[in-house]
């Protein structure tokens, strides 16, 4: 049997071939078939893709690296849910890419952040932690409410989700621009057009400045969403088709 | 600037900028020894060394200024990926071509690991870094995968980033550098086979096991879970062949610092891949994940094992390729105590704030509500912190004596400096 071995040792190209035929296997074997077995997304009502605002905030809140200290996955333990809400499902990040689930908490888990603080909190913690809870860790971020986000290149986004098949319409891959800006301005002339293409989404003045749109407005309007989307009282989590 | 841009610097930094240029340096090294031919390709390993550079200083500009894909250890933007792809290849094909030139018959056991580090890499990084950029003008891009999908793509990456990167590589340095410098063959040929197959088969498997409990399918967990058992096997193996190298030269220890450095690497190596499986345990990993526990545990992997066996073969080629001037004795002794009191600090550390962390978040009272908020257990991480921020001072202190060490030796300026012994040690495994 040694002497087989032989074999790889002398040929280069063998040794290759040996190589990646054993490193292949495993990732063949275990990612693949998750594209494929239905079960593994459940299938839920409410999950809808970002509004450009939450995609420009989502854009904010990987570039300054969140996902390093918070994670956006609640597991199903007991203490987990009775702290954070209800268990995170697959279906809650597929239109996120990439995902953001995180693999530490220096900060608590931010999968259902979204309706649990006022964006009053959400200002002041993110212009100083530390005004709102005195023992925080986290840096602050002030300077997001003087950054404008680029509405100009919304668009661009949307359509970049679109060709990884996000479902976004024809209609709102044509109003991105407007509908980032509209979703900032509860008394624009907008809000209702883009109410109308986004019915779940909240119109607020998310940084209390109403005379531009900042990337302080993105990030809690997507901070402001994330985990309302599933309605849990009408989610079988025992049903058949729901586990997995 | 902040801690969120940082990290991902810290990570990339040490793992690609000081562990790739670790084992781009001794992999040329190591090819050209034991297959007795020179670098194939003229300047393209030239091509290769600055080319990766170039990587290096894009990606830690870019990291500061917020330019980042969110995947962990895979932070680099789409352009970058590129690059280093084409930087990658260029690697593979040079390695490839002096295993070609060899005038030895067989392909050193060193050089299975590193093609299998290189290639693996490859494919690594070319399936997890899939995306769609916003624009050609801007560095955002999406990735191809999202939510679960994407996530076991990108573990499946990242854990064998450590898988190859961090240990497949590292171990080429070990069966080149330990019998070198201990001047012993490696000790069981047989073995050096069985697990070089049996770890770079069960490794790629071991991604899920960062995805416990999860919304990723509880049967690729399962699956996760125990091929990260399985691993220990090989682990060892590797472990048990680097360590008994030493056989009838363990007083060696004594008197060489550097290859006790070596050993020593080789031993935090089966510490950590001994912590790995226990921590992929979906019972244990219910309260180690998102604890500081893992940083401890990669830190553990990182300076015990990666920097020390690094540490050892950069000694060692100061030596060898300085016309065998011999790096101050001294000063080693220095850098290794200062050091294994800072790995000890550390991760010792982080291992009580791990588990105190996981301990607060699921403790009740007596009256069956949650007994601590969360940011009750931030506050009980200070004295931690700051004991870890102790070991990490120690740590970088010994790296820099090691530094100057190696200076020192290259460029001759030490009087006392002694000639090693110019009769060259066997290194070729026995068959």
């Amino acid at each position: 049997m040694w002497k087989f071995h032989k074999w790889f040792e002398r040929h280069t190209l063998i040794l290759l071939v040996g190589i990646l035929v054993m490193v292949s296997i495993g990732g063949l074997v275990q990612i693949t078939p998750l594209f494929f077995i239905e079960s593994t997304i459940e299938r839920v009502e409410g999950v809808r893709p970002y509004t450009p605002l939450e995609l420009a905030g989502r854009q904010v809140y990987i570039r300054e690296g969140c996902y390093t200290c918070h994670s956006q996955m609640i597991r199903p333990l007991r203490d987990e849910v009775e702290r954070y809400g209800h268990y995170s499902l697959a279906a809650e990040s597929m239109y996120d890419h990439p995902f953001q689930w995180g693999s530490k908490r220096t900060g608590p888990d931010l999968a259902r952040v979204g309706g649990r603080y006022s964006d009053e909190w959400h200002r002041a913690h993110l212009v100083d932690p530390r005004s709102v809870v005195p023992e925080s860790v986290m840096p602050p971020y002030a300077f997001l409410a003087n950054a404008e986000v680029n509405t100009s290149l919304m668009p661009d986004h949307v359509r970049a989700n679109r060709l990884l098949n996000v479902p976004y319409t024809d209609e709102q891959l044509a109003s991105a621009a407007t509908d980032a800006r509209a979703q900032a301005e509860p008394m624009g002339e907008n809000a209702y057009d883009f109410q109308e293409r986004y019915p779940d989404a909240v119109v607020r003045d998310f940084d209390g400045d109403p005379t531009r749109v900042t990337e302080m407005d993105a990030l809690i309007a997507y901070l402001q969403m994330l985990g309302t989307g599933v309605d849990f009282e009408t989610f079988q989590a025992e049903a058949p088709e729901n586990q997995r | 600037m902040n801690f969120g841009r940082l990290r991902p610097l810290h990570t990339n930094a040490v793992i690609f900028a000081f562990g790739g240029n670790v084992l781009i340096a001794t992999s040329f090294y190591v090819v050209q020894r034991t297959c007795r031919a020179r670098l194939a390709g003229g300047l393209w390993p030239w091509f290769v060394f600055w080319g990766f550079q170039l990587v290096i200083v894009l990606a830690g500009t870019g990291y500061l200024l917020g330019v980042t894909q969110g995947r962990e250890y895979a932070e680099l933007p789409w352009y970058t990926d590129i690059w280093l792809t084409v930087v990658w290849v260029t690697y593979l094909l040079v390695f490839l071509g002096t295993l070609w030139k060899r005038q030895e018959k067989h392909i050193y056991v060193a050089n299975w690991f590193y093609l299998a580090f290189i290639v693996t890499i490859a494919m690594l990084h070319l399936v997890n870094n899939m995306a769609i950029p916003v624009s050609f003008s801007g560095w955002f891009s999406y990735s191809l995968f999202s939510g679960v999908q994407d996530a076991l793509t990108q573990w499946w990456y990242g854990h064998n980033a450590v898988g190859f990167f961090l240990t497949a590589g590292f171990l080429g340095i070990m069966y080149y550098f330990i019998p070198k410098q201990a001047d012993r063959p490696v000790y069981s040929y047989r073995l050096s086979i069985i697990h070089f197959w049996a770890l770079i088969f069960l490794y790629i498997w071991a991604g899920p096991h960062h995805l416990h409990y999860t919304a990723l399918p509880q049967w690729a967990q399962t699956l996760g879970m125990t091929f990260s058992l399985m691993l220990w096997m090989p682990s060892w193996g590797g472990m048990i062949n680097g360590l008994m190298t030493l056989s009838g030269a363990w007083d060696k220890l004594r008197t060489d610092p550097v290859l006790r450095m070596l050993v020593v690497s080789v031993a935090f190596y089966g510490m950590s891949t001994f912590e790995g499986p226990v921590m992929s345990i979906r019972a244990v990993n219910s309260l180690s994940h998102y604890t500081d526990w893992t940083i401890g545990h990669v830190h553990s992997g990182a300076l015990g094992w990666v920097a020390f066996v690094s540490f050892g073969a950069l000694y060692c080629l100061t030596m060898w390729l300085w016309k065998k001037r011999q790096v101050s004795h001294a000063l080693v002794e220095w850098h290794f105590w200062l050091s294994t009191l800072g790995i000890v600090l550390y991760i010792t550390s982080m291992w009580v704030a791990g588990i105190m962390q996981g301990l607060m978040w699921r403790a009740y009272n007596e009256f069956g509500f949650l007994e601590y908020s969360f940011v009750e257990s931030v506050e009980a991480m200070h004295p931690y912190y700051l004991i870890r921020a102790l070991g990490g001072v120690l740590f970088l202190v010994g790296a820099l004596i090691m530094a100057y060490n190696l200076w020192r030796t290259a460029t001759g300026k030490d009087p006392a400096v002694e000639r090693a012994s110019d009769v060259p040690a066997q290194a070729v495994a026995a068959e």
